[in-house]
């Protein structure tokens, strides 16, 4: 705990928890990403589209933390991109402490990136392997022109802020472990004194002992700095530990989102069950004593998905309780993310909450 | 040693016993000098059973392996001794294992496409493996593969027989990797991270069939796996390696339960968890694993173990007895840890990376 001791270089610290101030500081809005499927050749024509997002809301409060969760190809890091403006909406908002970054001129977005930075899956692809530690983090001050005349020392700070030795900072990224590098990365995301951190995947490369003092960090950080984060990531078991809100995403949607606790404990999407259900417990009795609900098959392709509702293709309520014209609604009504008595927003026409844990 | 971790057991004479490791080790040179890969494991795999081995990154679990397998590079240096059903594997010529690879002893890696070529059909590659060791005709070998990916839970295998590899998905692939692991009735099986490239729902299809390859063939399994949830859902014991040892084994729930080891208590307390919620802090361990270039004596996760003595800096502690004589830890004082709880011993800081 003695590295967070020396916050001098952060002066924003916000004592603010999930409940504090009720504006939020991200508000996505009915985003859209789509990617158009280019044939052969140098004039490729567009040959159908990629249906990466699909009408996802959501809303991000300062020092709160969002887990936004799915398989593989679920759009979750699609998603992420399109919050920092790396990724262009094909329709809908993101709205940043009430600025629609679509609006703002290439300057204006680059000022409004300060307050919003990434701490990226791969440390070792995303640091610069040719710059020294300091240069790593003094990048981003260098570009925005910030800190000129205590520099160092800053670095310094921010070094001892992560759990890094403040010495080390002319060592190359290769010198360091996985959770250093890890730790150098989100170093350099701090460097700008950001509101809003996307973490996405941020432990999942790293082993078990290690990645359990990269979650304590980030818990610590939000904690003295009041930031907010959108953690984006496949492990449930982390999400759980570490998320507020969750919201879980499936093919391109948000099938269901609600408070950690809530959702963990009464998930009412099928697919949400299903994923809950398929996380191995670390506890012997527990886990052989458990009850899986199987998916079968695997995501369909996002280039044509399926009609109505995008689970029912692998849905075991589809294919096991519902008569056919039950049937038939799924297939041809989208379900809307919204509260069908449940406790919390869900979008499935036959939600209904069952314990599976 | 002979009657160690099976003793008192009714199976207790080595015929029991598929796979006998003894004292392996493994080292690779390099220009800094002999990289201690494996320092000595030894364990004993009986009929059906399935022997979880975990650990870390570079704990030395896929290399142990691999030396059974006779598929480490020409440059490692190996010493001990692999018996398969009394047979020696190690020293033995290319042509020796052959015969053994793919029938008696099948592997199945982390990522499907290391073991399938890309250019020939699924049932190219079954029936090739089949022929390779049965004396049956291509139709014989052809319909056993279409009944083999029926097995592993691959939808319409009498069309999907004639796919290649590109057309499936990751996990249908892994299936297939399984089902031409089953196809020879194989002793044993050893599955290095079968499912860690694979999404969670995936994940639990491909451990059923996995499951059930192992059911039908009668085969021991070696799992090796880094995820803690898997192992505790799969094994019957446990086999904990830490730089190149194993460090403690017993039954699933000695090591989950009752373990003496600090490391694997520290591994137990840094793993999240889906059934605790935020309140439990997690439990990070210090430092990280030593490199295995000149690892100093004494036992090596002392510079990360809260317990850790002057002793532990001089003397590396053997494997001995803990609760049981089937539960055995490699630690000078894990009687201390009779009734230690992972938060008892290692503190809940945001460190845990210290150089």
């Amino acid at each position: 705990m003695t590295a967070l001791d020396h916050n001098a270089a952060i002066p924003n610290a916000v004592p603010s928890g999930p409940t504090g101030p009720t504006k939020p500081i991200l508000s996505v809005r009915d985003l859209v990403v789509h990617f158009p499927v280019r044939g052969r050749g140098l004039l490729g024509r567009t040959k159908g589209t990629v249906h990466a997002v699909c009408d996802v809301s959501f809303e991000i409060y300062p020092g709160e933390t969002l887990g936004l969760v799915g398989e593989s190809g679920c759009g979750k890091s699609t998603t992420s991109r399109a919050v920092l403006g790396l990724r262009r909406a094909t329709s809908g908002q993101v709205v940043f402490e009430e600025q629609d970054i679509a609006e703002l001129s290439a300057n204006r977005l680059r000022r409004l990136r300060r307050q919003m930075q990434i701490v990226f899956q791969d440390p070792m692809a995303s640091l610069d392997p040719r710059l020294t530690v300091h240069e790593i983090i003094a990048e981003p001050l260098r570009i925005h022109r910030l800190h000129a005349a205590d520099r160092a020392r800053y670095v310094a700070d921010l070094m001892q802020t992560v759990g890094l030795n403040s010495e080390h900072g002319n060592r190359y990224p290769h010198e360091f472990s996985g959770g250093q590098r890890q730790r150098i990365g989100i170093a350099r995301a701090l460097a700008l004194e950001p509101k809003l951190l996307v973490l996405d995947e941020p432990v999942s490369a790293l082993d078990v002992s290690i990645q359990a003092g990269v979650v304590n960090l980030l818990e610590d950080l939000q904690r003295r700095l009041g930031l907010a984060y959108l953690f984006v990531a496949h492990d449930l078991s982390v999400v759980r530990h570490v998320a507020d809100r969750v919201a879980v995403m499936y093919l391109g949607r948000i099938v269901e989102t609600g408070k950690s606790e809530e959702l963990f404990a009464n998930p009412a999407h099928p697919y949400t069950q299903a994923l809950i259900s398929a996380i191995p417990i670390p506890d012997p009795r527990k886990e052989r004593a458990r009850r899986r609900i199987v998916v079968s098959g695997e995501m369909p392709s996002p280039t044509d998905p399926p009609s109505g509702c995008r689970f029912r293709t692998r849905c075991p309520l589809f294919a096991n309780r519902l008569d056919d014209s039950e049937r038939t609604r799924c297939q041809q009504e989208v379900p809307e993310l919204a509260e069908r008595g449940q406790g919390h927003p869900v979008a499935c026409h036959f939600a209904e909450a069952v314990p599976v844990l | 040693m002979t009657t160690e971790l099976t003793a008192g057991t009714p199976a207790a004479d080595e015929s029991a016993d598929v796979l006998v490791v003894e004292d392996l080790t493994v080292s690779f040179p390099t220009d800094d000098g002999p990289v201690q890969a494996v320092r000595g494991v030894s364990y004993r795999l009986r009929e059906r059973e399935i022997l979880g081995i975990v650990g870390e990154s570079g704990s030395g679990k896929s290399v142990t392996s691999m030396a059974i397998m006779g598929l480490l590079p020409r440059s490692a240096r190996i010493t001990g001794s692999i018996r398969f059903r009394g047979q020696e594997l190690v020293g033995l010529r290319e042509s020796g294992l052959n015969k053994l690879r793919g029938s008696k002893i099948a592997m199945i890696f982390q990522d499907p496409m290391t073991s399938l070529n890309p250019v020939y059909t699924i049932g190219y590659q079954l029936a090739e493996t089949i022929l390779a060791h049965n004396n049956v005709s291509k139709a014989q070998a052809r319909k056993r593969s279409v009944e083999l990916l029926d097995a592993v839970g691959i939808p319409n295998p009498g069309q999907r027989v004639d796919s290649y590899p590109h057309e499936l998905s990751g996990g249908v692939r892994q299936r297939v990797v399984i089902a031409i692991a089953m196809a020879n009735r194989p002793d044993v099986i050893i599955a290095d991270e079968p499912t860690t490239a694979l999404d969670v729902t995936v994940q639990s299809q491909v451990l059923d069939a996995l499951r059930t390859a192992q059911q039908e063939t009668g085969a021991a399994m070696v799992l090796i796996t880094h995820d803690l949830g898997v192992v505790a859902g799969q094994a019957d014991r446990v086999l904990v390696m830490y730089a190149g040892k194993p460090v403690e084994i017993g039954d699933v729930e000695d090591i989950y339960y009752r373990p003496r080891m600090p490391y694997t208590m520290g591994l137990l307390g840094s793993v999240p968890r889906l059934d605790a919620g935020r309140s439990r802090r997690l439990l990070p361990i210090l430092g990280s694993p030593p490199s295995l270039l000149n690892l100093p004596a004494g036992c090596p996760f002392t510079p990360r173990c809260p317990m850790a003595r002057d002793r532990c800096e001089t003397e590396e502690p053997a494997l001995t007895d803990a609760t049981s004589r089937r539960h055995r830890a490699a630690c000078h004082f894990s009687e201390e840890l009779a009734d230690v709880r992972p938060h008892d011993l290692f503190a809940p800081t945001a460190e845990g990376d210290l150089p």
